[in-house]
């Protein structure tokens, strides 16, 4: 029993050396003037790309259900963070300003997740995953068409333009509808990211080991016989898809400081890149947490690496997905898998 | 009023080319039971088929049309062969469903390195101008007009199909019980590819139309009716047929009004709002059936 504890144990440290090794070489390289500025500047997107994966995952590899509306909580997460680190821009210092937006983007991303969660998980499959679709998709065209603006009164919010939110001769207008939210500080930074990715895979990895995460898992694998065996559904799949929609969220409050004019458009916040997400989750691994990591960090900097496959690299990554998903999931594939292991097993002995 | 009705019948043509394309949806859905996520890029494939015949072969708009049907039924099926009939039985439910979203990425992207991603200018496949009524007032174009009719004879053609012929009614077999049907003698993987190759076809037939009334063509074109279509079609209650045709006329009018009368910015937001609404309210839709979940 102890053995198997720490077998999980290590198999955990694994996963945190790789990401701080990969820090140290990455910052290394930097500090060595070896990195082109635009290779620097993709460290920071590649890291929430890397904790936006492994929040999906959790969803999809470990709740079991395929949400196609990620982005939709990392816009919720960016834009709640960046409204928080626009109005206390002048009021508050850097450090404790950056931290206080990380928890309120993690807590509005979860209350969103918590929210969307009550009547989504009462779906599942197809319909799960076009539902949470439809939920990003409406995230993002609300804040597209919104207005928001603080004067000395407090809060004013307009959905025709900036001029109908009617504010005295001091307000300042926060969100400029699609021209979305300008001059939020660019607080976030590679090592603030590489912590908050690790502190996301902290959660993550003992929540799975945890019994908490079995109950998830046992839901994923056989939900009558989870309830038979007096697992609260209802409870878990809540409580697995608001984690999730935080860790997106906590993506989205680096994304929203790491960029000086935030819009809610297709580019950022569409399903596509939900989809985009999903690629890296199903390339790593489902059910892997560092396979997303590595996914994740692998494939946002491979074009950078070589640009002449760039052009074929969307349709590179949409043929090994769906050949992915057959070696792995195919009654015949599997079945054939088997029969060679069996072989080699019997001539092992 | 006259503007009201002006809308109402754009309205209409938006709803026909979803009903088209939720009837591809709630076929392959029904009977296949999967979400063809793809289905929505097989627009966009037959509407590049049609436009590189009519542009760069300067063929004519009928030949392009029966062109792309060809194409799309061959993409369809062999898109069923290859990716998602592997799958067929996969202990996960969500295998065939992320192998279909590759597949759509997968198009997508090829459409992108075969025909770039500048935005193509459409030439309409329908040339008649339509018809000017009320001394001018209420102009109703032709393509609008074609639309409804292709629409509602697609819909009285599939429902003979399916109610009158040997195929049909094994589509309906296969739709209820798949092992009872192979007792029975029926072939089903033939018959799913029949489902294909019909839903593929009816997607080349929408994208024409689609791409008349709204003549820009990207490689991004399919993707977000594609999506519509599927809300039109759990609107109506997935696999029912006339169902999809309902589902798609009253999501067109809802998506036209509201761009009109509300914000056009937000119907996106307003045709979701009602998917969310009708699967909390009634998940079978207008005119689906109830199947208990059995242990």
């Amino acid at each position: 029993m102890k053995k198997g504890l720490s077998k999980t144990s290590l198999n955990q440290l694994i996963t945190y050396g790789i990401v701080i090794a990969a820090y140290i070489i990455l910052q290394a390289l930097r500090s060595a003037g070896m990195m082109t500025s635009h290779l620097a500047g993709l460290l920071v997107p590649m890291t929430y790309y890397a904790i936006a994966a492994v929040a999906l995952n959790f969803c999809v590899g470990i709740l079991g259900e395929l949400s196609l509306g990620h982005a939709g909580f990392m816009c919720v997460g960016a834009f709640s963070s960046a409204i928080f680190s626009n109005v206390f821009k002048e009021t508050l210092p850097g450090g404790l300003r950056f931290f206080l937006a990380f928890v309120i983007g993690i807590a509005v991303a979860a209350l969103f997740g918590f929210l969307i969660g009550i009547p989504v998980l009462r779906l599942k499959g197809d319909y799960l995953a076009i539902v949470t679709l439809a939920f990003g998709e409406i995230i993002k065209n609300v804040l597209n068409a919104v207005y928001l603006g603080k004067d000395s009164k407090g809060f004013h919010v307009s959905m025709t333009n900036s001029m109908a939110l009617g504010m005295e001769e001091d307000g300042k207008v926060i969100i400029n509808g699609a021209m979305g939210i300008n001059g939020t500080p660019r607080d976030a930074n590679f090592t603030i990211a590489v912590i908050v990715l690790l502190i996301v895979l902290f959660i993550v990895q003992n929540m799975i080991n945890s019994r908490d995460g079995r109950a998830i898992m046992a839901i994923r694998d056989n939900r009558i016989a989870a309830e038979s065996v007096g697992i609260n559904i209802t409870r878990y799949k809540m409580l697995a898809f608001t984690i999730s929609a935080a860790m997106a969220g906590a993506a989205g409050v680096l994304f929203s400081h790491n960029i000086s004019t935030l819009q809610s458009t297709s580019q950022y916040f569409g399903y596509n890149v939900s989809i985009l997400i999903l690629v890296y989750v199903v390339l790593g691994g489902i059910g892997s947490i560092r396979g997303s990591v590595i996914a994740a960090c692998i494939l946002y900097l491979l074009p950078e690496m070589l640009r002449s496959l760039n052009k074929y690299r969307m349709l590179i990554y949409a043929i090994v997905l769906i050949a992915m998903m057959i070696i792995n999931w195919a009654p015949a594939a599997r079945e054939m898998r088997e029969r060679f292991f069996a072989k080699f097993r019997k001539e092992a002995v | 009023m006259l503007s009201f009705l002006q809308y109402l019948i754009s309205g209409l043509s938006l709803g026909s080319i979803y009903a088209i394309i939720a009837l591809g949806y709630t076929m392959v859905y029904g009977i296949a039971k999967m979400l063809n996520f793809a289905h929505g890029d097989f627009i966009m494939i037959g509407s590049y088929v049609i436009f590189t015949v009519v542009t760069t072969l300067s063929g004519g708009s009928i030949p392009g049309l029966l062109v792309a049907i060809v194409c799309c039924t061959l993409i369809g099926v062999t898109t069923e062969r290859i990716a998602y009939r592997p799958l067929r039985g996969a202990a996960s439910p969500l295998a065939v469903l992320i192998t279909a979203i590759g597949v759509s990425y997968f198009l997508e992207n090829l459409a992108l390195l075969v025909f770039g991603s500048d935005t193509k200018s459409f030439t309409p496949v329908v040339s008649w101008s339509g018809l000017v009524l009320a001394d001018g007032k209420l102009r109703i174009q032709g393509v609008t007009i074609i639309t409804i009719i292709v629409s509602i004879v697609i819909l009285i053609a599939l429902q003979t199909f399916v109610n009158k012929t040997r195929e049909g009614q094994a589509m309906l077999a296969v739709a209820q019980d798949k092992g009872a049907a192979t007792l029975m003698g029926i072939n089903v993987n033939r018959t799913i590819s029949i489902t294909f190759a019909i839903g593929s076809a009816l997607a080349a037939v929408a994208g024409a139309l689609l791409c008349s009334a709204y003549p820009s063509l990207t490689p991004y074109t399919g993707a977000m009716p594609g999506i519509k279509a599927f809300v039109a079609a759990v609107l109506g209650g997935i696999g029912s047929i006339p169902g999809a045709m309902i589902g798609g006329l009253c999501l067109g009018i809802v998506e036209i009004l509201s761009k009109t009368y509300i914000s056009s910015q937000l119907s996106d937001a307003i045709v979701f709002g009602i998917l969310i609404i009708v699967l909390l309210v009634r998940p079978t839709g207008i005119l689906g059936k109830n199947i208990q979940e059995k242990v």
